[in-house]
């Protein structure tokens, strides 16, 4: 936490200046490639459209893994993680990376995942 | 960046008595991701206890149904899939702010919320037809996990379309001009914030099957 | 949750030019009057009015300890029945947790932080009034259930199901203390935003993080934790909540919900809780031992680091309270290993402090007293704790007053005994006038052996076999000589609190008869001794420079040719006097008080009726749209320029609130 702010002091001077919003078009792709991956997901709904979806374990794979993809590009660049100061990422990372562990560690305690 | 723009916090030397805050960065900002941190924790207990319950359909061998017997995949999708989209309009909204194009900013604004509200009915209707399948609020352990879970989101976009709501009447009234790029983008934060948590919600508690 | 995005919506009200308020508010314009105290902003004020707060709920969780001890005293009493019991057993803990010690613990926050950090305020300062008042009204709402809910809660302060349901709690006392707690709960959460805000970007020039009081890195541990911990116990109080009140079904066993739930989500919020409770006194230690003993800190950044690892492990060891609830032999041996290892930090703060006493010149006037008090009660606190960290032993243990002993030593040894050394070691900087040192000195020596005799016999009581929370107990069992005992050193507590209300009064009294305490009198480290005391409004004439940790020390004290500590200036020398004038600072609000106003409405409304949430709602609403149209800085508000001063503080400002900036900007152009 500590580093993180004389860091940031250096990063922030550094790129000041060089972060610029990306281009709406930019947006539009994103939310293109966001679309895309919902697609995906929902087809593993329809189990016979693929066959490979129909064990339960490569669909959860798959759809965990779109879920990170699709969670990271909103934080990075509809939230602007990407362009801003380091800090606020780690804010949120830490509430992130906390609520993940400890949750994981209650579920355990339920035996939730056996 | 937004930040620059309003205050900008170039130089910070340790010793220039003229910066803002000592680190360089918005007070503001920073409070609402502090904030978004904050709600991690809270969303991840929701969506934990529904993942503890959502097959308990309570006791007796007449089991009454549980959300999971009954959730509408493709209708879901579609919600889901107008909230993503939400995300979009909100970027756009901000980035016609920064070019101080005014009436775009509304447009997309009010997009926003309009996409937000859609979600919204979406949900009611959903929550309604569970309540005439005989999935109520009461019934069982899974399904009051359920409402409680959603309909804290729900809760949270509503907010948020209340705050998208009052900006659209502030730019109308021509108060918000390039210089309050940073109060769009953090409502814009809370917005994409709640959309990411949809993200979760619909692959762990919609898609994901459950044996 | 709502109220912390608002007043970052608000630039949507962006009136913020010369526009009156709505409603019939008008806005208050500073003075000393009670209409200041309801909107003032001031982070000393509120740091006051929790100060206060805290104390007076101390006294009510104080007498709910007495009737306890009263009816304990010997076997059969007869003083309370079963079902009052009960309730008195659940609210002093209660009270004691979330009204007295985490109020204490933010009244200095308030008052410390900005100051040890070089500030002129808090990040959001109409957002920390608006903390207060809703700590307040939560307060009040849930110790109205002794009035209006029939009862106080009677699930123990922890409240596990199936207690709290409503078979067995059907009182409305429950209900009181979810909706309560949840209020309080918000109050703290916002508390811990804007602390953390004010600690990470408004530090002075040169304030690096590793230049910060350990008191400062202590509470900003604390808010982190609040930050984080909070949202689990509003999980639980909501799922609570909605059990009793909507007919959910969560922790009700017979309809398959799982009292488990309840208490791992308690516990997650519980364990962490205990930490916030404890290291804010962590940081007042490290704040007097220091100046007592004419050293600096031992291992500073050790220091820093343990209570940083005290609060990343309070995540990890929640469930060791759970070893008897049947969490099967998995979870028990890996948190009894985590519960273990968390004694490390501990130890490693308890080494420092003795380190920066070994050698020094210890001066033991009362803070310092109570400090080394502190350390000493929470050593042995400590010890008990790691007795149960072993599953087999805790199992003995559990549920007996052996607890009850060893939470007591921890949370009212380390704790409260902390607090007190604060009060006395910062009661000049806050009121201008010393607490009298003789009156002092009884206080802590009638309180610690209180103290000891109070709790050091449960211990025993516990190993004897006496369970916690039982109403009266049958003679013949051994029981009677240590339950008496007990019962008069409770007694002996009370009446070194009523000491130091004495004290305070005749301090008070005499103030005007002795010399002022100065800037600086106990020749302490740390910035906030640079200022007059009582602090000036605007904290600080010049905001400091600063070089070096302990920078108020090394401003008096330099190095001879020898290495040796010399005095290099006097205190009048060095320190600020206070006269600087026009200073800007944000103006007062009403705003704040009305927001909180609505929340115990919208509680109210849902246990007795819906319609009250609705007026309770709206007021909120109305507060909030009124409190974003309202500017930060006030247009009309009478201040001079002083150019250095003006744009120094212009630039807190801005940082503070968006809307000030554009207020600040329109009127440039």
């Amino acid at each position: 936490m500590t580093d993180t702010v004389t860091e940031t002091h250096l990063e922030h001077d550094e790129d000041h200046g060089a972060h610029e919003h990306p281009s709406d078009w930019v947006y539009i792709k994103i939310a293109l490639i966001l679309a895309l991956f919902t697609g995906i997901e929902v087809l593993t709904y329809f189990e016979s459209a693929l066959p490979f979806f129909e064990n339960n374990s490569v669909t959860i794979a798959t759809l965990m893994f779109l879920m990170v993809v699709k969670f990271y590009l909103v934080a990075t660049w509809f939230m602007h993680l990407r362009f801003d100061n380091p800090i606020f990422g780690r804010m949120f990372v830490a509430g992130l990376v906390l609520a993940t562990a400890v949750y994981c560690i209650f579920l355990s305690a339920f035996e939730f995942w056996a | 960046m937004a930040t620059a723009t309003i205050d900008s916090p170039d130089t910070h030397d340790d010793h220039d008595e003229h910066h803002a805050t000592s680190t360089g960065i918005s007070n503001t900002k920073l409070a609402m991701w502090t904030f978004l941190g904050s709600e991690c924790l809270l969303f991840g207990g929701l969506i934990s206890t529904y993942l503890l319950y959502k097959t308990r359909r309570g006791p007796g061998p007449d089991n009454t149904a549980i959300p999971t017997d009954i959730f509408d995949i493709p209708f879901t999708s579609v919600s889901s899939f107008v909230l993503l989209m939400s995300s979009l309009t909100m970027v756009l909204a901000l980035s016609a702010l920064t070019r101080g194009d005014n009436a775009a900013t509304r447009a997309w604004l009010l997009s926003t919320a309009m996409l937000g509200s859609v979600f919204i009915g979406g949900q009611v209707y959903e929550f309604t037809g569970f309540i005439r399948e005989g999935v109520g609020f009461t019934h069982n352990p899974a399904s009051s996990a359920f409402f409680t879970l959603t309909g804290f989101h729900g809760v949270h976009v509503s907010l948020g379309i209340l705050m998208l709501m009052s900006l659209y009447v502030a730019s109308k009234q021509g108060k918000l001009t390039p210089k309050h790029t940073e109060t769009v983008e953090i409502v814009g934060l809370y917005w994409h914030f709640v959309d990411v948590v949809w993200i979760f919600i619909f692959t762990v508690i919609y898609l994901i099957p459950v044996d | 949750m709502a109220i912390i995005e608002e007043p970052l919506a608000l630039t949507s009200g962006e009136a913020a030019t010369a526009e009156r308020p709505l409603g019939g508010l008008t806005r208050p314009q500073g003075g000393n009057g009670w209409r200041d105290w309801l909107s003032t902003v001031d982070h000393k004020k509120i740091g006051i009015m929790y100060g206060v707060s805290a104390m007076f709920f101390f006294v009510v969780g104080g007498i709910e300890a007495l009737l306890i001890r009263w009816q304990l005293a010997a076997p059969e009493g007869q003083l309370l029945s079963a079902e009052v019991y009960n309730q008195v057993f659940t609210m002093h803990g209660v009270t004691m947790v979330f009204l007295f010690i985490m109020p204490l613990a933010a009244a200095f926050a308030n008052y410390l932080i900005p100051l040890q950090i070089g500030a002129r305020d808090v990040a959001f300062p109409r957002l920390n009034a608006l903390s207060f008042w809703i700590w307040i009204s939560g307060a009040i709402f849930l110790n109205s259930s002794w009035i209006v809910g029939g009862g106080g809660a009677d699930c123990g302060w922890f409240c596990y199901s199936p207690n709290s349901g409503l078979a067995f709690s059907p009182s409305h006392g429950v209900d009181f203390y979810a909706i309560g707690l949840q209020i309080a709960g918000i109050a703290s959460l916002l508390g811990a935003v804007n602390l953390i805000v004010t600690v990470l970007n408004m530090r002075a020039p040169g304030m690096s993080l590793f230049r910060m009081p350990i008191l400062t890195w202590m509470l900003l541990v604390t808010q982190f934790l609040l930050l984080f911990a909070l949202p689990v116990i509003t999980v639980a109080l909501f799922l609570l909540m909605f059990d009793r009140l909507f007919d959910a079904q969560f922790f009700n066993p017979a309809t398959g919900g799982d009292p488990l739930l309840w208490q791992h989500l308690f516990w997650i919020f519980g364990h962490p809780e205990v930490y916030i409770i404890i290291l804010p006194s962590f940081g007042i230690i490290s704040e007097i031992i220091p100046t007592f003993s004419r050293k600096p800190i031992f291992g500073y950044s050790f220091m820093v680091f343990s209570g940083i690892a005290i609060g990343f492990m309070g995540w990890g060891v929640w469930a060791h309270h759970m070893f008897v609830s049947g969490i099967g032999p998995f979870s028990v041996a890996a948190f009894s290993l985590s519960t273990m290892f968390i004694a490390v930090p501990t130890g490693v703060k308890i080494l420092n402090w003795l380190a920066t006493m070994w050698g020094g010149k210890l001066l033991f006037s009362t803070p310092m007293l109570f400090a080394v008090g502190a350390v000493a009660m929470f050593t042995i606190g400590g010890l008990s704790g790691v007795t149960h960290a072993l599953a087999p032993a805790d199992t003995q243990q559990t549920d007996t007053y052996y607890i009850v002993a060893h939470f007591h030593y921890v949370i009212f040894g380390g704790g409260v005994l902390g607090l007190m050394g604060g009060l006395y070691f910062w009661w000049p900087k806050i009121f201008g006038h010393m607490l009298n040192e003789t009156w002092g000195k009884v206080h802590f020596w009638i309180m610690l052996i209180g103290f000891n005799l109070t709790f050091g016999p449960m211990h025993v009581l516990g190993l004897q076999g006496m369970s916690r929370r039982i109403d009266t107990y049958s003679p013949g069992f051994g029981f009677e000589l240590w339950n008496m005992v007990a019962t008069i050193g409770a007694f002996i507590i009370a009446l070194s609190v009523l000491v130091f209300f004495y004290n305070v009064w005749r301090s008070r009294r005499d103030a005007p008869n002795l010399p002022a305490p100065g800037p600086d009198p106990w020749d302490a480290r740390s910035l906030e001794w640079m200022i007059p005391s009582p602090t000036p409004e605007h904290n600080f004439d010049e905001v400091p420079v600063v070089e070096s940790e302990d920078e108020w020390w090394h401003r008096k004290y330099g190095y001879d040719e020898n290495k040796r500590v010399v005095r290099i200036a006097t205190i009048e020398e060095v320190a600020q006097d206070g006269s600087a004038e026009g200073v800007h600072l944000p103006a007062p609000s009403f705003w704040p008080l009305v927001l909180a106003l609505g929340l115990p409405l919208i509680g109210y409304g849902l246990i007795f009726n819906l319609w009250l949430c609705v007026l309770g709602g709206a007021l909120t609403g109305l507060a909030l749209y009124s409190w974003a149209l309202e500017p930060v800085d006030d247009p009309d508000a009478d201040h001079g320029h002083d150019d250095h001063h003006d744009d120094d503080d212009g630039g807190d400002d801005d940082a503070a609130e968006p809307e000030a900036v554009t207020s600040g900007a329109e009127g440039g152009e």
